[in-house]
């Protein structure tokens, strides 16, 4: 069973769906318990930093998800905010401690490149470069359009886990990964078929 | 680079699409589901419903198609049309919408932007616009004018005035309709839409006018848009999405190139 974390925040159901949509059985969860004896846990979603670590604190589930999950070799994949929380600290919301589970800092866009206006958030369909060969990325071409939805992103100290990189006038990381932890900044739910086969790539993955 | 977005819209009353894809053989072209499959493998990067149900008894139908829609399609795709209230927008999204649309309900009670943008993200708040050239005056400086009601009543609002309040109060999107245009297949109103767009620094999408392809290239270049909804063009069959993506992509304009995988059955 898959275990979908819900962190009182948006967008469970379509990843939720999507699953179901390839065969996979999932259940929306916010206990703990729950999560540690998933074979798989995916931590979607759409929110802030702030409240989404708030909220994951007050459930117990940052504490499940760093030691539970991460160190104990249970296949993770966190999606949009769920790639953000991984790392160490976010600037968003005047600066949020974070999970700590992959190294960085997560940064917001610039708002203008060499006086240009740069429109933030990034919402539509931009190319990840597949920087190294990854099972997530089994049957998906090099330079895909996926689908974005974000004003921040994450800034990674760790090179060796960056396996996407994308460029919105700046060039930013759009997946890590790091032994049993996989993440993206884009919506593999909501990116066509593309999406679909990564997602469907995430649940069958062998650690 | 972010690619341009191709979005279709789809106009249903009573859970019905009212203006069908014409020429296709094996769809039901009043089937929003089939009609939303249909476009989705086309290549369409996001599709938009229109609700047009006149009587409010009926509008329960809408979310028994946003529900099927989502168990089917899997890119964004938003409903416009009657949501009124912070309780209209949420059951649209739990019924599996990415965006909802908001219009002259959002004339007429501008705090259901803020509320809709702290309850569900800005993302989910595309702020949609009717906007009529009525020339310019004190209170309309840019010429063009906010219209609601299907275009029938003036609000006093002057379109890059309103743009820029949405913004500030926390719709994530824009999308100008120009009541000029639409239905005429001359073009989407390129002034109007590069001025809000230069005006804002949130993406603005275009609609109203198109029936060439050059009108959508213009609508990115010209009219500096980030996204255009199309209707007719591709609803009968004359510029199917595959086609128009070909003419932008040879005019150096970024689109999405849309793959086929194989699904795996597991």
């Amino acid at each position: 069973m898959i275990a979908i974390v819900d962190y009182k925040a948006g967008n469970l159901t379509s990843v939720a769906r999507a699953l179901q949509h390839l065969g996979h059985r999932c259940e929306i969860t916010d206990r703990p318990e729950t999560v540690r004896a998933a074979e798989r846990v995916i931590l979607p979603g759409v929110g802030a930093a702030g409240a989404t670590m708030e909220n994951l604190r007050a459930l117990g589930l940052d504490q499940c998800l760093r030691e539970d999950v991460a160190k104990k070799g249970t296949p993770f994949l966190g999606i949009c905010i769920g790639i953000q929380v991984l790392l160490d600290h976010s600037d968003e919301d005047g600066g949020v401690d974070c999970l700590g589970i992959v190294h960085g800092r997560v940064v917001k866009f610039p708002n203008s490149i060499d006086g240009r206006l740069l429109k933030v958030p990034q919402i539509g369909w931009n190319r990840v470069h597949q920087e190294r060969a990854h099972p997530i990325f089994a049957g998906v071409p090099d330079n895909t359009h996926v689908y974005f939805v974000n004003s921040y992103y994450p800034a990674t100290d760790d090179k060796s886990a960056v396996i996407g990189t994308s460029d919105y006038g700046v060039p930013f990381t759009a997946a890590i990964a790091c032994d049993n932890v996989v993440a993206t900044q884009f919506h593999l739910e909501k990116s066509g078929a593309a999406g679909l086969r990564m997602l469907d790539n995430f649940c069958r993955m062998k650690f | 680079m972010l690619a341009k977005r191709i979005i279709p819209c789809l106009d249903v009353r009573d859970g019905k699409v009212t203006k069908g894809i014409k020429f296709l053989a094996n769809v039901d072209v009043g089937d929003p589901v089939a009609m939303a499959r249909y476009y989705y493998e086309q290549g369409a990067d996001e599709i938009v419903f229109y609700d047009i149900t006149a009587s409010n008894e009926r509008r329960g139908i809408m979310l028994e198609v946003v529900s099927a829609v989502a168990k089917d399609i899997f890119i964004p795709f938003s409903v416009g049309g009657g949501l009124r209230t912070l309780e209209d927008m949420r059951a649209v999204l739990l019924a599996g919408a990415e965006k909802v649309s908001i219009d002259s309900g959002a004339v007429r009670n501008p705090d259901i932007i803020t509320q809709g943008s702290k309850a569900f993200g800005a993302q989910c708040i595309v702020l949609s616009m009717q906007v009529k050239f009525t020339g310019k005056r004190a209170e309309i400086p840019s010429g063009y004018e906010v219209v609601i009601d299907g275009g029938r009543k003036p609000t006093g609002l002057d379109a890059i005035a309103w743009s820029r309040d949405g913004e500030r109060r926390g719709a994530g999107e824009l999308c100008i309709n120009s009541i000029d245009r639409d239905g005429t297949k001359e073009g989407y109103d390129l002034e109007i839409t590069r001025a809000i767009s230069e005006a804002v620094s949130i993406p603005v999408i275009a609609s109203g006018g198109a029936g060439e392809p050059s009108h959508l290239r213009d609508a990115f270049t010209k009219g500096a848009a980030d996204a255009a909804i199309v209707a007719s063009i591709v609803h009968y069959g004359e510029h199917p999405i595959p086609d128009l993506k070909r003419y932008l992509r040879g005019c150096g304009i970024e689109v999405r190139d849309a793959i086929t995988l194989e699904e795996r059955a597991a």
